[in-house]
C-alpha cells in the first residue's frame, strides 16, 4: 500500500472481529502485551463478558479468552495496567473486578465494591499505583493498589452533580480528569499530602465548555492537551501551559484552558474520542461515523487549531461507542459498535497538508 | 393496588381506526420495503399507561402527529404528551416507547424520544434521560423496572 506523501489519508477496515453477543461498550489495547508478542485488544459489553482478542503470526485475529461469570450486568469499560499485566473491568452491577492473566487463563484477583450503583469507567495511573472508578452515584473513587491483591479506597470525590461518564489519568502524572452527564470536566489532584481535591471545574458558562453529557476525555501522548466529545456534538480541544507536576490546593487553578472546539462533524452524541501517539485524534458517535482530526500547521497566525482530515461514513451498522489507537502500531484504529462488532481499522496515506 | 394517582381521573378519548395495510406492490424478497409514520405509529398506539388500564393512545399521550419520520436517514422522532404537568410516570412511559421501537423497527433506526415542549414540569431533565442510551441500557437491567415495562407492552385483549 502506498503510504508516501501525495496518497489521500483513508480509513481501511482491515478486521470484523464477531463474537459479543450484545453492544460493545469499550475497548482497551494492552499497553505491553510482551516481547516478541503481537498486539491484544480487550472488549467489553452489553452480554456482561469482556473478550480479549490477539493478532496470529499469519495476521489473523482471533478471541483468545473469553472472561465471563464474574460480573452480572453489562460490563461497561476496561482498562489494562501500565504493565499489561492486570486488567481491570467496571460494570453496572455496580463493582470493578481486576482479572490477572496466570499463563493459561484469566483470574478474577479481585472485586472493588462500594460504588452506590453502575460503575462506568476504570482507569489506572500511569506508576499502576492508583485506580479510579465512577458511578452513576456521582463519585469518582481512588484506590490504592497494595500487595497481594488488596485494593484500599483512599478518596471519595464528590462535586459531580449528576453520572460521572468516565475518568482518565493524565499520561505521566497523579492528575484525575473525569466528565459527567453534569456537562463539566473535572480536574482532580492531590495536595502533596494525599489529600485529594478538585483544582478546576470547566464548565460551559465560565470555559467555554460543553453544554451537555460529556461522554469522553482523552490526553495527547505529551500531556499538555486533552480532548473531550459531548451530546452537544462537538469535541473541545483543551490546553495548559502550567506545570502540573506542583501541587495544588482548592479550586481556582486556571491550569487547563479551551483552545478550539471541532463542530458540524457529527450528527449525533459523540460517545468516544482519542488521541494518537503520532498526534491523530478519532472521534466516534451514534451517527455511525469516524472522523480524524490532525493539528493544522499553516494556522499559526491566529494559534493552534484542528482541521478534519477524514470522515468514515457508516463505519459500523450502528452507534459507534469507542475508539482506541493501538499503542504498539499508531496507524491501527479499533472500534467498537452498538451492532455488537468490533472493527479494526488501517490509516494509510499521508495525513499532512 | 395503587395509592394516589397521579393522575386520578384521566380523560379517555376513542381509538382510531385502525387502517388496513396493502400488500407490498414488488415480490422482491431484497427490496427494502419504506417504514411510514403511521406503521411506527401502529407499533406505539396501544402500550398501556403505567397507571391506568388505559392505551397510550386512549389517553391522547401519543396520536399520529407524535411520530416524525425520515426514512431516508433512518430517523424516527416521537413526542408524546403526559397526560398531567408533573407525571413522575413519563420518564416510564418514554423507556416503553423507546423499548416498544427498539424491538419493533430494524436497527438501522435512530429514535429519539421527548416529551411535548410545555408538557411537562422539568422537560429538559426527562429528556435528556430518555435519550441517554447508557441510562436506558442500565434501567433494563434493573427487574423491577425491566418487569413495569413489559407490563405495559404485554399484550391487551379488549
Amino acid at each position: 500500500m502506498d503510504r508516501g506523501a501525495g496518497a489521500a489519508a483513508e480509513l481501511c477496515e482491515a478486521h470484523r472481529l464477531a463474537g459479543h453477543a450484545d453492544r460493545v461498550w469499550a475497548l482497551a489495547w494492552n499497553p505491553a502485551p510482551g516481547a516478541g508478542a503481537g498486539p491484544v485488544l480487550a472488549s467489553c459489553g452489553g452480554d456482561k463478558t469482556v473478550r480479549i482478542w490477539k493478532r496470529a503470526p499469519d495476521g489473523a485475529w482471533h478471541c483468545s479468552d473469553v472472561l465471563e461469570d464474574t460480573h452480572n450486568r453489562t460490563v461497561r469499560s476496561c482498562a489494562w495496567s501500565p504493565d499489561g499485566k492486570l486488567l481491570a473491568t467496571a460494570s453496572f452491577d455496580a463493582t470493578t473486578a481486576v482479572w490477572e492473566y496466570n499463563g493459561g487463563d484469566f483470574e478474577c484477583v479481585a472485586t472493588l465494591e462500594g460504588h452506590e450503583n453502575e460503575v462506568k469507567s476504570v482507569s489506572w495511573s500511569p506508576s499502576g499505583s492508583l485506580l479510579a472508578t465512577c458511578s452513576r452515584d456521582k463519585t469518582v473513587w481512588i484506590w490504592e493498589v497494595q500487595p497481594g491483591n488488596e485494593y484500599e479506597c483512599v478518596s471519595v470525590l464528590q462535586g459531580h452533580t449528576q453520572d460521572v461518564k468516565m475518568v482518565q489519568w493524565h499520561p505521566h502524572l497523579d492528575i484525575l480528569v473525569s466528565v459527567s452527564y453534569d456537562n463539566t470536566i473535572r480536574v482532580w489532584a492531590d495536595d502533596g499530602d494525599d489529600e485529594w481535591n478538585c483544582v478546576q471545574t470547566l464548565t460551559e458558562a465560565n470555559n467555554c465548555g460543553h453544554s451537555s453529557t460529556v461522554w469522553s476525555v482523552s490526553f495527547n501522548h505529551k500531556g499538555d492537551r486533552m480532548v473531550t466529545c459531548s451530546d452537544d456534538r462537538t469535541l473541545k480541544i483543551w490546553d495548559t501551559s502550567a506545570d502540573l507536576s506542583q501541587p495544588k490546593t482548592g479550586e481556582g487553578h486556571e491550569s487547563w484552558r479551551h483552545l478550539s472546539t471541532l463542530t458540524g462533524y457529527h450528527d449525533r452524541t459523540i460517545f468516544s474520542a482519542h488521541w494518537s501517539s503520532e498526534d491523530i485524534i478519532a472521534s466516534a458517535a451514534g451517527d455511525d461515523a469516524i472522523c480524524l482530526f490532525a493539528e493544522e500547521n499553516s494556522s499559526m497566525v491566529e494559534g493552534p487549531s484542528y482541521k478534519l482530515i477524514l470522515k468514515k461514513e457508516k463505519a459500523h451498522g450502528m452507534d459507534i461507542n469507542c475508539v482506541r489507537w493501538c499503542p504498539q502500531d499508531p496507524r491501527l484504529l479499533a472500534s467498537a459498535s452498538d451492532d455488537g462488532t468490533v472493527k479494526l481499522w488501517e490509516l494509510r496515506g499521508s495525513v499532512l497538508d | 393496588m395503587v395509592m394516589g394517582l397521579i393522575n386520578a381521573n384521566p380523560v379517555i378519548h376513542e381509538k382510531k381506526e385502525r387502517r388496513v395495510r396493502q400488500a407490498p406492490e414488488t415480490t422482491d424478497e431484497n427490496a427494502v420495503e419504506p417504514i411510514d409514520q403511521l406503521e411506527i405509529f401502529d407499533h406505539i398506539r396501544d402500550i398501556k399507561d403505567p397507571e391506568h388500564p388505559y392505551s397510550l393512545e386512549q389517553l391522547n399521550v401519543v396520536t399520529e402527529d407524535s411520530v416524525e419520520l425520515n426514512d431516508e436517514s433512518n430517523h424516527v422522532r416521537v413526542t408524546f404528551t403526559p397526560t398531567v404537568e408533573h407525571c413522575s410516570m413519563a420518564t416510564v412511559i418514554g423507556l416503553c416507547i423507546r423499548v416498544k421501537l427498539i424491538r419493533s423497527l430494524p436497527p438501522r433506526y435512530k429514535v429519539d424520544i421527548r416529551v411535548a415542549p410545555g408538557s411537562h414540569s422539568t422537560e429538559a431533565a426527562v429528556n435528556k434521560q430518555l435519550n441517554d442510551k447508557e441510562r436506558v441500557a442500565a434501567a433494563l437491567e434493573n427487574p423491577n423496572l425491566l418487569d413495569m415495562v413489559e407490563e405495559c407492552l404485554s399484550p391487551t385483549f379488549d
